[in-house]
């Protein structure tokens, strides 16, 4: 599987309440969380995010409120992966379960700049900036997230294990 | 190699002997938590596993209070899928607005948290009850779903950081200073994935409302759990709320930390957090100048009755100041009881604050108290980031009850020992 598409850069501590303001809770239908994503500190990001897009950040990405929230209004952005030094343990939990692709390396986020393409293979967890040439290598997940990933997220791997 | 407190917990609860930092483990819950606005995105999870039941009727929590009493349509759309799940599902500890409370301050109210415990809550500040002694974390929506239909959830089991405290904290020194001055020492993401394990004798002088607060901010500080010792104070609580009495769990001598940090609680001064990170703090003496446009008193970090009595005995017989608002809000139906019993709503009320029934409201920007363009509060709850309670272009400052009332006096913020 792979992922290619331009970058939106963002720095240290992006927390939830940013990511996807409480006052638009109200209403958790991932469209209308996609129409506020990111506007507190990038009022633009809504119209102007394409499919496939990639998001990029320093480090704690996603720290704050437990929302659920946020990784769906990201992926209901259609940005195909988000790229961070590291992430907050919660918003790591919640992409994985609900299928939003992450991945952690410190080199990429420190060098891709906004408006770069970058392209991800996400088998090898290679990174590649296409506009300067970069290639950086993502840590791969562990077996257990990879299993996870491939059961089809949380939901899926519990109704395997209920069955089974 | 020895265990730590939390590592204890998660082991008995996954059924192993021991458990070292790093592996992954499923583990057994005792009470899986959610409020109104996870809780719906956790229903749709559900609906799709198939189940026809919760693991435990008794075991799950729902409380509604984000956005309660209900805050407009939407919400009260959110609430009423979240009422009919749990009468549908026979959820025994769902609480209606008359009976409920900031879910943080109600669950160990209600007894619903014990020593040894393993807790899972979708939401972040589920990590209060290691006050109790009990393991407990904040997860998403989906965890809450599919932990409501097996019992459990999977873990990586948490290096630690050791948090010694020692000496007697000065009059005005809580712990919510403790846990500010903490979070300005390590940072946001000091603790990421971590514990954080408190011990020393400081913790003598700390009460149980103290020490909810610091657990309460442990996430905060990027922590998967805060977590302290059960001592008399513990047990006195516990009995006082539940039925059931825990198991105590300590960490072996030998247990492994990251890093070890040693606290003067006698040389901690009031702290105050500005915006727009909880770790910008600055002691009291170096605030300089900051005017006020609204104070906040409450939350799910400092909403107990030990708070309110704090704020409001230094309101007592005073008046806020002129064009300032003073929003104090109760942890729950009960405190705000006690607080008619023991006269503080009276002096809130004279003093010139508007007292307002339990909810998160004000502290996520939810409602009843939200700011403008340009406003400045000081607020004991425990996030200051951009546009959380309200305008993306407000400030939030964050304290403790005692330096927020002594402010709503004056209009700035202010050290308690100069009203």
């Amino acid at each position: 599987m792979k992922a290619k598409g331009s970058v939106f850069k963002y720095g240290d501590n992006v927390d939830t309440d940013v990511i996807i303001p409480a006052r638009y809770l109200n209403d958790a239908r991932p469209e209308s969380l996609a129409a506020h994503c990111m506007e507190d500190i990038d009022a633009f990001f809504p119209q102007r995010v394409k499919p496939g897009d990639i998001m990029v950040a320093n480090k704690n990405f996603g720290c704050g409120s437990s929302r659920e929230h946020a990784p769906i209004a990201i992926k209901a952005s259609g940005i195909s992966c988000v790229i961070a030094e590291t992430f907050a343990r919660i918003f790591y939990r919640n992409a994985i379960n609900i299928g939003l692709p992450i991945l952690e390396c410190p080199k990429a986020a420190k060098a891709i700049s906004a408006g770069d393409d970058v392209e991800i293979d996400f088998t090898t967890g290679a990174i590649t900036n296409t506009s300067t040439g970069e290639k950086f290598q993502a840590e791969p997940f562990p077996p257990f997230m990879q299993e996870l990933m491939a059961a089809g997220g949380l939901v899926e791997r519990t109704k395997k294990k209920l069955g089974a | 190699m020895g265990m730590t407190m939390t590592q204890k917990i998660l082991a008995a609860h996954a059924g192993l002997e021991s458990v070292t930092a790093g592996q992954l483990i499923e583990a057994k819950l005792d009470l899986v938590l959610g409020n109104d606005v996870t809780t719906p995105v956790a229903i749709k999870e559900f609906e799709k596993i198939g189940v026809d039941k919760v693991f435990d009727k008794t075991k799950v929590a729902i409380v509604p209070d984000h956005f309660t009493p209900n805050k407009d349509i939407l919400s009260a759309e959110h609430c009423k899928q979240v009422r009919e799940f749990a009468l549908k599902y026979e959820v025994e500890n769902y609480f209606e607005v008359g009976e409920m409370g900031i879910e943080h301050c109600l669950i160990p109210e209600k007894g619903l948290a014990v020593p040894g415990d393993a807790i899972i809550g979708a939401d972040s500040h589920t990590c209060t009850y290691g006050a109790l002694g009990a393991f407990s974390t904040g997860v998403g929506s989906t965890d809450m779903a599919c932990a409501m239909a097996i019992g459990g959830t999977w873990f990586k089991v948490p290096p630690a950081l050791k948090f010694e405290l020692v000496g007697k904290p000065a009059k005005w020194v809580s712990g919510k200073d403790i846990i500010l001055h903490i979070i300005g020492m390590i940072g946001v993401d000091g603790a990421l994935y971590k514990s954080m394990e408190y011990c020393g004798d400081g913790l003598q002088y700390l009460s149980m409302d103290d020490r909810f607060c610091i657990a309460n901010m442990a996430i905060e500080a990027g922590a998967k759990n805060g977590i302290f010792p059960v001592d008399e104070k513990t047990r006195e609580y516990v009995k006082a709320h539940a039925t059931r009495t825990g198991v105590e769990y300590t960490a072996d001598a030998d247990a492994e930390y990251e890093a070890t940090y040693t606290i003067d609680l006698s040389s901690l001064r009031p702290t105050v957090s500005f915006p727009h990170l909880p770790e910008n703090t600055k002691t009291i003496d170096n605030v300089g100048e900051v005017k006020l446009d609204q104070v906040v008193i409450g939350s799910c970090t400092n909403g107990r009755i030990e708070d309110m009595r704090i704020a409001a005995g230094i309101l007592r017989g005073k008046k806020v100041a002129k064009n300032l608002r003073v929003l104090v809000f109760p942890g729950t139906q009960n405190i705000s009881l006690q607080m008619i019993e023991e006269g503080l709503m009276t002096d809130f009320i004279k003093a010139g604050a508007v007292v307002s029934p339990a909810t998160c409201g004000p502290c996520l920007g939810g409602h009843m108290g939200i700011l403008a363009k340009g406003e400045r509060a000081l607020a004991t709850t425990n996030r200051n980031f951009v546009g959380r309670m309200g305008s993306p272009e407000s400030f939030v400052y964050l304290s403790s009850p005692a330096v927020a009332a002594a402010s709503a006096l004056t209009g700035y913020i202010t050290d308690p020992e100069k009203v």
